[in-house]
C-alpha cells in the first residue's frame, strides 16, 4: 500500500510536469492544427536559462534565500522562452500559414535540432546539475514520503492550470483564443487579429514550458541538453491522450501519463511475474496509450467529430 | 514534349553507365568513406520509397517507420549470425525479414484504422517506441537481441557463393566490399523505384490517392478503405523490412540505436523535404539528407580557409547547419524541392475549389 501511495505521488508529480508542458502542445494544436515539435526544446532552455542564472547567483556569493535564487532563476527563463516561442512562430510557422499541412512540421524539426544543437554549443554536452539551494525536507503522507520540491511543483501546476483555465474561459483574449480556434476567417470577421493571438498563444505555451523545465530539473537535480526531447514526446503524447486541442484533457492526460508511468515502473514486474522489468516502463506508457485511442480515437476527452464531408 | 524512342533509350544508357561508374568515380575522388556513404545514400532511398507509399501515397502520417527497418535487420541479424547459431542463405533470409516486417505493418495497421492525422502519428510513434525498447531489453530473462549490445558478426551477403564481404577481381577491375555492396543495392533501388512507378499509376495507387483526398467519398465510391489502409501500411513495411536486411547484412552490427525515434523523423524529412509522392522527389530527398550532414563535416576546412582556424568543432556544427537547411528549404518550398505535378497545381490554383482543396492536401483535419 505504501508502495502504491509513492508511486501515486510520484506519478502526480511527473504527470503534473508533463501536463503543463502538454497544454503548450494543446494549445497550438487547438489554433493552428500544428504540431509544434519545437515545444520540448523550448521546455529545455528554459531550463538551461535558469540553471545559469541560478549557478551564476550561487557563485557570485550573493546572501539570498535559495528559493529566491530558484526564483529569480524562474524569473529569467520565463521571458527568455516567451521571446523564443514568439520568435519560433514568427520564423518559422507563420510563413508556412498557407503550406501543405506537412511543411510546418519539418520546420518544427529543424527548429528543434537548431534548438539542440544550439543549447549543447552554448552549454556543453555534459549534465549540469542543479545547486542544492533548494528546501531538502521531506514530510510523511499515508505511509509514503513527499518532499518540499514535489509539494512545490504540484501546488503550481495546479496554480497555473486554473490561471490558464480561467484565463481562457473567462477573459477577452479567451474568447478571441476560442473563436481563432473555430474559424480564423470568421473571428478576423469579429475584429479578433488572429496572428496576434496566435503570437500569444505561443508566449503563453512557452511560458508554461519555461516553468515546467525549470521545475522538472529541480526535481531530478539536472539539466542536459537533450532533456527536451523526450519530455515532449512524453508530453505530446499526454496532450492526445486527453484529445489534443482540449485544455482539460490535456491537464488530464499529463497527470494520467505520468500516473501511468510511474505505477505501471512499480508493478509491472508483479504482473508479468517478473519477467518484464521497471526499464519497460515507456512501453507500458506508450501501450495504455494506443489502447486509449483505439477505443476513443480523439482521445479521452477529445469531441467526436463527425465524418467530414 | 514528344521524344523519340531513340531518345529515351540513349537516355537510359547514358544513365545506367554513369549510375555504374559513380562508385568508382567517388572511390577516387572521395575516399572509401564516401563509397560506404553512398551505399547507405541507396538504403535510405529505399526506406523513403516505403515511406512515401504511407505518408505520399495514402496520406497516412506515421512517424515510427523505422521499427519496420528494424525488424528486417533483426530478422536477419537472428537468422544468420552466430547469436543463435543460424546461417541461413542471403536469398532465405531477405524475404523472411521483408515479410516479418510486412506483417507487422498489418499488426499495427489493423488497430489504428479508425484513427486519422496526428492520432495516428503519436500511435505510429508509439509503436516505433515500443519496438526499439523491446529490441532494448530482450536480452533477459532469455537472450534474444542481445539488448542494447546489440548484435555483432552478422555474415555478410553472400550471393551464390560469392561473399560481398571480400574483394573481387572481375575482369581485371577490383571491386571492394562497398562496391559490391552498392551495385546490390542500386539494382534492388531500382526494384524498389519500378515497384512505386507501377503502384502509383495501378489500380491500388488510385485508390490510396483517393482516401488520401478523401476518406468518405472514396469509402462510398466504393474502395474497400480498410483493406488498401492495411496493403499501405503492409507494402511499406515490407520495403522497410527489405532495407532493414540489407543494412544488418552491410553494416555486420546493429544495435537498438541505429532505430530511434530521429530516424523516423529523418525518413519523413527526407519525403517531405523531397516532394512527397513524387519519385524523383522522394529519391532526390533521401540523397540529400543522407549527404548533407556528412559534407558538413568539411565545414572544419572552411572555418580554416575563412577565419584562419576551427571556431566551432564541426561534429557540434553539423547538426545546427542541417536544422537550418531544413527550415530554409522548407520556407522556400513548402511543397518540397520537386513537388509532383498535381501538388503544383493545388498550390498555386487560386479560388475557392482550390483553397478547399488545399486544406484537404494530405489533410490529416478531424
Amino acid at each position: 500500500m505504501d508502495i502504491f501511495v509513492q508511486q501515486l505521488i510520484n506519478g502526480l508529480v511527473l504527470g503534473s510536469v508533463y501536463a503543463l508542458v502538454a497544454l503548450g502542445y494543446t494549445m497550438v494544436y487547438g489554433i493552428l492544427e500544428l504540431i509544434n515539435f519545437a515545444h520540448g526544446e523550448v521546455t529545455m532552455i528554459g531550463a538551461m536559462v535558469a540553471l545559469s542564472v541560478i549557478s551564476a547567483l550561487v557563485g557570485s556569493g550573493v546572501e539570498l534565500p535559495g528559493v529566491v535564487i530558484a526564483l529569480l532563476g524562474l524569473l529569467a527563463a520565463i521571458p527568455a522562452c516567451m521571446a523564443l516561442g514568439f520568435t519560433i512562430e514568427r520564423l518559422a510557422y507563420r510563413p508556412l500559414r498557407n503550406a501543405p499541412r506537412l511543411a510546418p512540421l519539418i520546420t518544427a524539426i529543424g527548429v528543434s535540432i537548431v534548438l539542440q544543437n544550439l543549447a549543447m554549443l552554448i552549454w556543453g554536452r555534459q549534465y549540469i546539475s542543479f545547486p542544492p539551494i533548494l528546501p531538502q525536507g521531506r514530510h510523511q503522507l499515508l505511509g509514503a514520503s513527499i518532499t518540499d520540491v514535489q509539494i512545490v511543483i504540484l501546488i503550481t501546476s495546479v496554480v497555473l492550470m486554473l490561471g490558464l483555465t480561467i484565463l481562457v474561459k473567462r477573459t477577452r483574449l479567451g474568447r478571441a483564443m476560442r473563436a481563432t480556434a473555430q474559424s480564423p476567417q470568421l473571428a478576423g470577421l469579429m475584429g479578433v487579429n488572429a496572428n496576434t493571438v496566435i503570437s500569444l498563444t505561443f508566449v503563453m505555451g512557452s511560458a508554461l514550458a519555461a516553468v515546467a523545465g525549470v521545475m522538472v530539473s529541480a526535481y531530478y537535480g539536472l539539466a542536459h541538453y537533450y532533456m527536451g526531447f523526450l519530455l515532449g514526446l512524453k508530453a505530446f503524447s499526454a496532450a492526445v491522450l486527453g484529445g489534443i486541442g482540449n485544455l482539460a484533457g490535456a491537464m488530464l492526460g499529463g497527470l494520467l501519463l505520468g500516473v501511468i508511468e510511474s505505477l505501471g515502473a512499480g508493478y509491472i514486474g508483479d504482473f508479468t511475474g517478473g519477467f518484464l522489468g521497471s526499464n519497460y516502463q515507456d512501453v507500458f506508457a506508450f501501450f495504455v496509450l494506443i489502447l486509449v485511442l483505439v477505443f476513443r480515437p480523439s482521445g479521452l476527452l477529445g469531441e467526436r467529430v463527425g465524418e467530414r464531408a | 514534349m514528344p521524344r523519340s524512342k531513340r531518345q529515351v533509350w540513349l537516355t537510359f544508357i547514358a544513365l545506367g553507365m554513369m549510375l555504374a561508374l559513380l562508385p568508382f568515380a567517388v572511390d577516387f575522388g572521395l575516399g572509401r568513406s564516401w563509397l560506404r556513404i553512398m551505399d547507405l545514400a541507396l538504403l535510405y532511398v529505399m526506406l523513403a520509397l516505403g515511406l512515401n507509399i504511407v505518408v505520399g501515397y495514402a496520406g497516412l502520417l506515421d512517424l515510427g517507420y523505422i521499427a519496420f527497418y528494424a525488424v528486417g535487420a533483426y530478422c536477419y541479424a537472428l537468422l544468420a549470425s552466430p547469436q543463435f547459431g543460424l546461417h541461413l542463405p542471403f536469398w532465405a533470409v531477405l524475404p523472411i525479414g521483408a515479410a516479418v516486417a510486412g506483417l507487422f505493418g498489418v499488426l499495427l495497421g489493423a488497430p489504428t484504422l479508425r484513427l486519422r492525422g496526428d492520432y495516428l502519428a503519436i500511435v505510429t510513434l508509439g509503436f516505433g517506441e515500443i519496438i526499439r525498447i523491446f529490441l532494448n531489453n530482450l536480452n533477459a530473462p532469455v537472450n534474444i537481441t542481445n539488448g542494447p549490445q546489440g548484435i555483432n558478426q552478422i555474415d555478410p551477403v553472400s550471393l551464390w557463393g560469392v561473399s560481398l564481404g571480400k574483394t573481387h577481381q572481375l575482369f581485371g577491375i577490383t571491386l571492394s566490399a562497398p562496391h559490391q555492396y552498392y551495385f546490390l543495392f542500386l539494382l534492388l533501388t531500382l526494384l524498389v523505384v519500378f515497384v512505386s512507378l507501377r503502384l502509383q499509376d495501378s489500380r491500388i495507387g488510385r485508390a490510396w490517392a483517393a482516401i488520401r483526398e478523401d476518406e468518405v467519398a472514396a469509402e462510398a465510391m466504393g474502395i474497400n478503405v480498410r483493406n488498401i489502409k492495411l496493403l499501405a501500411f503492409a507494402m511499406g513495411a515490407t520495403f522497410g523490412g527489405l532495407a532493414g536486411g540489407l543494412f544488418a547484412g552491410f553494416q555486420g552490427f546493429i544495435s537498438p540505436e541505429s532505430f530511434n525515434l530521429m530516424e523516423s523523423i529523418m525518413i519523413l524529412c527526407m519525403i517531405v523535404l523531397g516532394g512527397m509522392g513524387n519519385i524523383p522527389g522522394v529519391i532526390l530527398g533521401a540523397l540529400l539528407l543522407t549527404v548533407l550532414p556528412e559534407a558538413l563535416r568539411y565545414t572544419g576546412n572552411l572555418q580554416r580557409a575563412w577565419l584562419g582556424h576551427v571556431v566551432i568543432d564541426p561534429s557540434d556544427l553539423r547538426m545546427l547547419l542541417f536544422g537550418m537547411a531544413l527550415i530554409l528549404v522548407m520556407l522556400f518550398r513548402p511543397a518540397g524541392l520537386l513537388p509532383s505535378r498535381q501538388r503544383k497545381r493545388e498550390l498555386v490554383a487560386k479560388g475557392d475549389v482550390a483553397v478547399q482543396e488545399q486544406a484537404s492536401v494530405y489533410d490529416a483535419k478531424r
